[in-house]
């Protein structure tokens, strides 16, 4: 018939072009990765070693998250790293310093982030001082602050033993009900679950929401969005606020795994982030991007890690290696995506 | 009587270094089409946006359905007062679907007013497609789409804000005429319903079949509005330019046993370009015609090696070249004018000198590289007077110009490269009479200096008026080829509609990324 839709000649070429294959770039790295390490070392795969990754995820997972929002719409924040230690300091202040109950102590290290996120935005939006710029000034505040409010010094959480269970823990206790998440007899730290939750608000934000909408629309055309009658700067700062908030989440997460706030942490980790998105398949010109596919990019960071330190690659040369891997993906990606 | 929509007086606007309009007026009644013309530069787009909200005026009065001093600060103001703008640029999101831009800003929302409503929108975005007769799937993403579709998608999005005040800006500059035909039949039924149109155009045959009255605009002055069943098209030229400018005879080509410059063999590029053959004289111009999507852009950029071919070779001067890239083209000497300016064509962010001389750097570097730069002024600046680009210096960032004056830079730095082949792309789209009359004049001199010439056009005056020879594409062939003798507007037509299967299949390939 020739009605019909016309399917091109070239069918699989076409489906390599398409957006899911995008995603699939990443799962197929991830699953050579995993195939290889488990060829070459048998501990790869033992659970606790699996466990080891998904609680290392965890943390890179929530930040990449965020930052997935912010490439989307063709920005940058550089400043995650920093003010997830900001947000784990003053977790760790609020709890350790001013006994505060670990609930409000949880909350004030998510909302910091939230408001490093919105100053961003602020900066960003009303006052056009350049994405780089804005973050990269805050991500030196941030860093800063740390510094000061810790005097330094870590903090630790060894009077409030539950705080670790956040992360480690294999359980949740919702209002005062505690459930055991265990699976055939494997505990499963709560770290991993959150880390699942986050996606799936965060998939849910970008993919069923107005503001996942502005998200893209913006990346794609900020100019034609502002014509459009939409109020392009408030949902800007929207996007680097939520991108704060994941940014807040993680330091708590990553304050209960250490059992501390470190004070001099975090920097690096903005990056690791922006390489997981990008080995996503987030552009960085903005317009297109997918929560799985940082999730996936996530992982391929921390099965890289892991799996490299297990065949006891010298930490100097993980690092070659993984910036290697880094800018194969993205030009395999560049490759199929000409033709 | 119909009562007043819009009235604007005294209307004052500036930019850096430009008076855009001075005192600048305009009335648009309820069910009247208005037709605003002008050269380009004139200040039309910029008397529009300040009604649409996008810049705001230095001094002047707006009544707006009998409001006396409306302040209009947004677009979203105007949206809400009912007013609502194509623009001269396309206004898309690339990477959303054609329902989401249509529905951008005005999303059916779901629960908590947060969630957007994807089926709705969907289905709403489909009613107003079917309203166009589009066969489009509202789903698909935009920058999978032609120019032409895309243009109808932001018509689309224009109607669906039901609004009293319609402005559109050249909104024919990249639609076939059947495309025209169904967009002349909407605007009269929102004619009908009340609804007030303003029709901005530069192609004049236009006006007398849709619009009601012409208002003309000068150097941002407001010359004189008259009706449109009336005013013959002489006068209202001679109103826009200040003059009356001499229509030059079309040149009657000359015989032409000239040598090849170009000669393209078996050219082929997936379903866009199929088995294309055809050879190009020493100052000789060459019409491309044919549908929109027929596969001419596709041939121009394959053979400036934009885009990878195939298969197919390409001789320049009887050598056989190697062209992989923009830059072997031009080394070769073939020069591109690409249809769409701003992607394509023009740095925007950049000044108009730069721009002029982009393409030939090479002939202005001193010793270490170091760019001449009082040549390259002297060059843009003799551009600039050559083809009257209205623009306050040659310092003038791209992007203020207007957009008729964007596209005589891009043709201001192929002829400043030297090159012996021209593709020139719908070199007048969206280009004055005043301006347009300068560029055959343009096109008619650099042939007769030897250069050879291929002009793709959607206007069959134009291919008629301007080539030696006709060579016609559908769907990515060459259908057919007329002399110009012989050529004729049915007989191109027939040819542009020899589709290969019994004509069945859809006119628009979509436009490779
Ligand atoms: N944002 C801007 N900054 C500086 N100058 C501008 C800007 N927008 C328009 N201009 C200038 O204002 C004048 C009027 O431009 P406008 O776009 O209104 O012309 P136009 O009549 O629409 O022309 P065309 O037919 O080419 O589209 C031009 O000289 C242009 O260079
Ligand atoms: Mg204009």
């Amino acid at each position: 018939m020739e009605k019909s839709l016309p399917i091109p000649k070239n069918f699989s070429l076409s489906l390599l072009r398409s957006e899911t294959a995008r995603r699939l770039l990443a799962f197929g790295a991830l699953i050579i990765l995993i195939i290889a390490f488990s060829l070459l070392s048998e501990n790869f795969l033992r659970f606790n070693n699996v466990i080891g990754i998904f609680i290392a995820t965890a943390v890179n997972g929530v930040l990449a998250l965020g930052v997935t929002f912010v490439i989307i719409t063709g920005g940058i924040d550089l400043s995650i790293g920093t003010v997830m230690t900001f947000s784990a300091v003053m977790t760790g202040m609020f709890i350790a310093k001013w006994d505060m109950p670990i609930a409000v102590g949880v909350m004030g290290g998510i909302l910091t982030g939230t408001l490093a996120g919105f100053t961003n935005g602020v900066l960003i939006s009303w006052m056009r001082v350049p994405p780089f710029v804005a973050t990269l000034g805050m991500m030196y505040v941030a860093k800063g602050l740390s510094l000061i409010l810790s005097e330094l010094r870590p903090i630790y959480f060894y009077d409030t033993p539950l705080f670790r269970e956040i992360a480690m823990g294999n359980h949740f206790n919702i209002f005062g009900q505690s459930f055991d998440i265990t699976y055939r007899g494997y505990d499963i730290p709560n770290a991993i679950w959150i880390l699942f939750a986050a996606a799936i608000v965060g998939s849910f934000l970008l993919s069923k929401t107005i503001l996942g909408r502005y998200t893209f629309a913006l990346g794609s055309n900020a100019e034609a969005t502002r014509l459009s009658g939409v109020k392009v700067n408030i949902w800007k700062t929207a996007v680097y606020t939520v991108c704060g908030t994941f940014a807040g989440l993680g330091g708590v997460l990553m304050a209960s795994r250490l059992n501390s706030a470190q004070p001099a942490l975090g920097q690096g980790y903005e990056l690791d982030a922006i390489a997981a998105v990008v080995i996503g398949g987030t552009a960085l010109t903005g317009g297109e991007g997918t929560i799985l596919g940082t999730i996936i990019g996530a992982f391929v960071m921390s099965v890289l890690a892991n799996g490299l330190r297990i065949l006891s690659v010298p930490q100097e040369w993980q690092i070659v290696v993984t910036g290697a891997i880094l800018v194969v993906v993205v030009y395999i990606d560049i490759v199929r995506r000409r033709q | 009587m119909s009562d007043t929509l819009v009235l604007m007086e005294g209307i004052e606007k500036s930019f850096p270094g430009v008076h855009a309009l001075s005192q600048a007026r305009f009335e648009l009644l309820s069910g009247e089409v208005h037709a605003l013309v002008g050269e380009n530069g004139a200040g039309k787009s910029t008397l529009m946006k300040i009604l649409a909200g996008i810049y705001s005026k230095d001094a002047g009065h707006i009544t707006f359905k009998n409001r006396p001093d409306v302040h209009i600060s947004s677009p979203r103001a105007a949206q809400n007062l009912g007013i609502s703008m194509i623009h001269q640029e396309l206004n898309l999101m690339p990477h959303l679907t054609v329902a989401q831009n249509i529905f951008i800003g005005r999303e059916p929302r779901r629960r908590w007013n947060f969630m957007v409503d994807d089926k709705k929108t969907n289905s709403m975005a489909l009613d107003y497609l079917q309203m166009l007769h589009l066969e489009l799937d509202p789903r698909i993403k935009v920058s999978e789409l032609t120019v032409a579709k895309q243009q109808m998608v932001e018509i689309a999005k224009a109607l669906s804000f039901n609004s009293d005040v319609l402005i559109m800006d050249e909104p024919t500059a990249a639609l076939t005429d059947t495309e025209i035909d169904e967009l002349f039949g909407i605007i009269r039924s929102l004619r009908q319903k009340g609804v007030g149109i303003v029709y901005i155009s530069h192609r004049l045959e236009e006006l007398k079949k849709i619009a009601d009255r012409i208002t003309v605009m000068r150097d941002g002055n407001y010359v004189n509005t008259v009706s449109a069943a009336t005013a013959p098209i002489d006068q209202i030229i001679s109103m826009m330019v200040g003059r009356t400018i001499y229509e030059a005879a079309p040149e009657l080509p000359e015989a032409n046993t000239q040598p090849i410059v170009l000669e393209v063999k078996n050219l082929n590029r997936g379903r866009l370009i199929k088995d294309v053959n055809f050879h190009l004289k020493q100052g000789e111009i060459v019409g491309f015609a044919g549908l929109m999507g027929a596969g001419r852009t596709e041939v121009a950029r394959a053979i400036f090696g934009a885009d990878p071919v195939d298969s197919g070779e390409i001789y320049v001067e009887g050598k056989r070249v190697h062209i992989h890239h923009p830059c072997d083209a031009v080394r070769h000497g073939i020069g591109y004018l690409s249809e769409d300016r701003k992607r394509y064509g023009l740095t925007l962010s950049m000044d108009v000198e730069t721009n002029v001389v982009l393409a030939s750097f090479r002939n202005f570097l001193g010793a270490l590289g170091i760019v001449k730069r009082d040549k390259t002024r002297i060059v843009a600046q003799n551009a600039v007077e050559m083809l009257s680009i209205r623009t306050p210096s040659v310092q003038q960032k791209a992007r203020n110009l207007s957009g008729g004056n964007q596209q005589k830079i891009v043709i201001a730095k192929w002829l400043t490269a030297d090159t012996k082949i021209l593709i020139f792309d719908e070199p007048t789209r969206g280009i004055d009479v005043g301006a347009k009359s300068e560029i055959y004049k343009l096109l008619n001199e650099l042939a007769r200096q030897g250069k050879g010439i291929i002009m793709i056009s959607s206007e069959l005056p134009e291919i008629l008026r301007m080539s030696h020879r006709v060579i016609v594409m559908c769907e990515g062939r060459i259908s057919g080829e007329l002399n110009i003798a012989d050529a004729t507007q049915e007989k191109i037509m027939y040819f542009a509609t020899q589709r290969a299967n019994g004509g069945s299949a859809r006119a628009d390939v979509a436009a490779a990324d």
